[in-house]
């Protein structure tokens, strides 16, 4: 136990299991209130807007402000649908791990606009460096289901060949770099990425998410640096869902007001933005992608959120935060304020979403029955064991075809 | 054919190779306008553009991962790390990202990627100007490691290296830029121009990466040796009057156990060397390959001639540095096991 007062501050969260949430205190700015710069702007001109908070719908769930992307129903009613796809994807994907289906799986409850949103502003053929909570891209980009669900298990049909752990997904076809473990890492990687695009004369953008914990990692400083430096045409996200593991956000903001305001120290323009609206989400990462592909440089955008479910099936979120927490957040749940506001436009209706609940449930299940049908990770089939030993090298060394001697294959 | 030194040499595969693809470019630390510490990159950014032949942030791990994001999209980035004491940054990058992203997407994605980087002792740079950090990466799968010893491999390797598919850790005994050491520090400096491996072709060649070179043939013992210390086994072998039989590994990983086995089985001895320290170094894994491929054709235990298990130290450099006295001695030893 505890003894003495402590010798120097350690951030703790500010609620503990059992306390009652109250986010009262937080000072989140009025939808609309925010100004939209040209895309143009100077980095040192967006300091508002790394300080302030980037929010389209209002309380009421009306779209207000300069903003405002004005995006079509017929497009609000496609992101609606990739959001709630993600959602039940993600819900029988963690039934499946729970039934021992798969080794592990991650969710991205209410996170789902910050990606899917974010897709959605960018073209299918700008570049996009995940990190693993970005699920809602490949529902945005149309990946076929049975293909990411046959990654998860990694069957016979697994593209990655059931070398990497669940949710890892690669989808080089669909833009999609490969994510990895290692917390990070892709953030400067997309910057080469970007300045590789840009050498061969394309018009491409490359976007790339980490979470707010990640922040803390060297490789952020150098994306930023070298984004800065170069003036890619990168769109650096940060997605603040409040915890790492069971971290608060505080272990890596430290004293900085806001994630946003660390791009500034680059001369990056930084935006703050309500990752729980996809309005705003949607208008944020349009105006970054038209910046990069106009030859104004990087982006940098912290998206505020609250990561409402457990940080993978290896977690329990209970030992750390209150259960209550997730529906005390102010900002509310992606999904719900994308419905209201559709349903204030009369563009939508509560028996028209329980009907897209049930055909995406069962869209999932059929999916699931078919990935099955390649195999799964207990039964098999799996990928030819021989495949170890390929893709090392472009070919195999005399190392490598030994050791699959040894191994009697 | 031109007399080159070993700085000139990679300049001249740099140049060749931007020349010849425009995907190659080539960045680090004071790499660019100002030609690189060691003037391995000068002049390429004027005759190629600042786009093709730039100066980057001091930031080894992103130095790593822009090749990375680069490579991933079609370049073929050769980039410079300025002491390979200072790649520990980017070690992340290179043995999490690039080494694997070819295996982790299941050939989605690959890394043709040059990783060059003035390496090894022998130039009193003390304990971050010395390090030999070969066996860092020599054991990470996905990873070729190459260290020339000479002017004519340091271009041809590298020319090959630049065009391979896979990513490389490309090693430069620094202690060579100028000219061959055999060892002795209080000896005269000696120049390229009258070494045989200092001619060389201006044009385009490759010396292949998976081959060992027997640089000297002899039936008594076989003495395995890369970079700076091939040329130390060479003087040794002649002073010491053992008819040592010398191999330029030259690619460390994945290396030439053909050239190896076929000599050793002949001379029945080994002596396996390293500038690094001793324990768990290549030098190791060396030794474990020969016993097992050889162990029947083994008159004597196999030798090691390694730095020692301590930092590379700067005033008593010649106690730790594998110089000539070493190897003789080694040699020696080996013969007199019965």
């Amino acid at each position: 136990m505890a003894t003495q007062e402590p010798r120097y501050r350690v951030p703790v969260p500010e609620f503990r299991p059992g306390d009652e949430p109250d986010f009262s205190h937080l000072s989140i700015p009025a939808a609309g209130e925010a100004k939209r710069p040209g895309v143009d702007v100077d980095g040192r001109d967006t300091i508002d807007l790394a300080l302030g908070m980037v929010r389209v719908l209002d309380h009421n769930h009306q779209a207000v402000g300069e903003w405002n992307p004005e995006i079509k129903p017929d497009v609000l009613r496609e992101g609606l649908r990739h959001m709630v796809l993600t959602r039940v994807y993600d819900e029988r994907m963690l039934k499946l791990q729970r039934q021992g289906k798969m080794s592990f799986y991650m969710k991205s409850t209410g996170e789902e606009a910050v990606a899917v949103a974010g897709a959605m502003a960018l073209k299918d053929s700008d570049m996009v460096f995940p990190s693993y909570r970005q699920q809602g891209i490949l529902f945005a980009r149309g990946r076929d289901i049975v293909d990411m669900m046959c990654h998860c298990i990694s069957n016979s049909r697994d593209n990655l060949k059931g070398r990497q752990l669940p949710v890892h997904y690669t989808w080089a076809e669909g833009n999609f770099f490969s994510i990895s473990g290692n917390l990070g890492t892709q953030f400067p990687q997309a910057v080469g990425w970007a300045m590789a695009a840009r050498y061969k004369g394309e018009d491409q953008v490359t976007a790339s998410w980490i979470g707010d914990g990640t922040t803390a990692e060297g490789d952020f400083h150098g994306a930023l640096t070298l984004a800065s430096t170069y003036r890619a045409p990168v769109i650096l996200n940060v997605v603040n869902n409040q915890f790492a593991i069971s971290t608060h956000q505080n272990m890596a903001i430290g004293d900085a007001p806001t994630f946003a305001m660390k791009g500034l120290g680059y001369g990056i323009a930084s935006l703050r933005v309500d990752g729980n609206d996809f309005l705003a989400v949607y208008a944020a990462m349009q105006w970054a992608g038209e910046r990069a592909r106009k030859g104004h440089g990087p982006t940098y955008i912290e998206y505020f959120s609250y990561r409402a479910d457990a940080h993978s099936t290896s977690d329990d979120p209970s030992g750390y935060r209150p259960k209550t927490e997730a529906k005390a957040w102010p900002l509310g749940d992606p999904i719900e304020r994308l419905k209201n506001h559709l349903i204030g436009l009369g563009e939508w209706d509560e028996e028209r979403h329980e009907a897209l609940e049930k055909e995406l449930n069962e869209l999932v299940v059929k999916s699931y029955k078919e990935a099955e049908s390649h195999g799964t990770l207990h039964d098999g089939p799996l990928s030819p064991v021989p495949s170890i030993f390929e893709d090392v090298f472009e070919e195999p060394d005399w190392r490598l075809i030994r050791q699959r001697q040894d191994l009697g294959v | 054919m031109p007399k080159m030194n070993m700085i000139q040499a990679l300049n001249s595969a740099l140049d060749i190779a931007m020349e010849k693809d425009p995907n190659v470019v080539s960045f680090g630390e004071d790499a660019g306008y100002f030609g690189g510490v060691f003037r391995v990159t000068a002049g390429l950014q004027e005759k190629y553009g600042l786009d093709r032949s730039f100066d980057t942030p001091i930031n080894e791990a992103a130095i790593a991962a822009m090749a990375i994001g680069m490579a991933a999209n079609g370049l073929r980035p050769v980039a410079e790390v300025q002491f390979s004491d200072y790649i520990f940054p980017a070690i992340d990058q290179i043995v999490n990202e690039m080494t694997r992203l070819r295996y982790r997407s299941a050939g989605q994605y690959t890394q043709p990627i040059v990783i060059r980087s003035p390496w090894g002792g022998g130039i009193r740079g003390g304990q971050t100007h010395s390090m030999s950090p070969e066996a860092f990466f020599t054991h990470v799968p996905g990873l070729r490691v190459v260290i020339p010893s000479n002017p004519y491999d340091a271009k041809g390797l590298l020319l090959a290296s630049i065009e391979n598919n896979d990513p490389v850790v490309f090693f430069e005994p620094k202690r060579m830029y100028n000219g061959p050491f055999d060892g002795k520090p209080d000896g005269a400096l000696q120049s390229w121009a009258n070494h045989p491996k200092g001619e060389v072709p201006e044009g385009h060649y490759t010396v292949p990466l998976d081959t060992a070179e027997v640089v000297r043939e002899g039936n008594d013992v076989t003495v395995i040796a890369y970079g700076t210390l091939v040329h130390v086994a060479l003087s040794a072998a002649e002073k010491s009057g053992i008819d040592a039989e010398v191999i330029d590994l030259k690619t460390l990983t994945p290396y030439d156990i053909g050239t190896i086995t076929a000599s050793v089985k002949k001379t029945g001895r080994c002596i396996v060397s390293q500038e690094a320290p001793r324990t768990s170094g290549f030098a190791a894994e060396l030794s474990a390959q020969i016993q097992e491929d050889c162990f029947w054709s083994l008159e004597a235990p196999i030798g090691r001639v390694t730095g020692w298990d301590t930092p590379y130290p700067h005033a008593h450099e010649w106690s730790y540095f594998p110089g000539q006295d070493r190897f003789i001695n080694a040699l020696k030893s080996v013969m007199e096991v019965a």
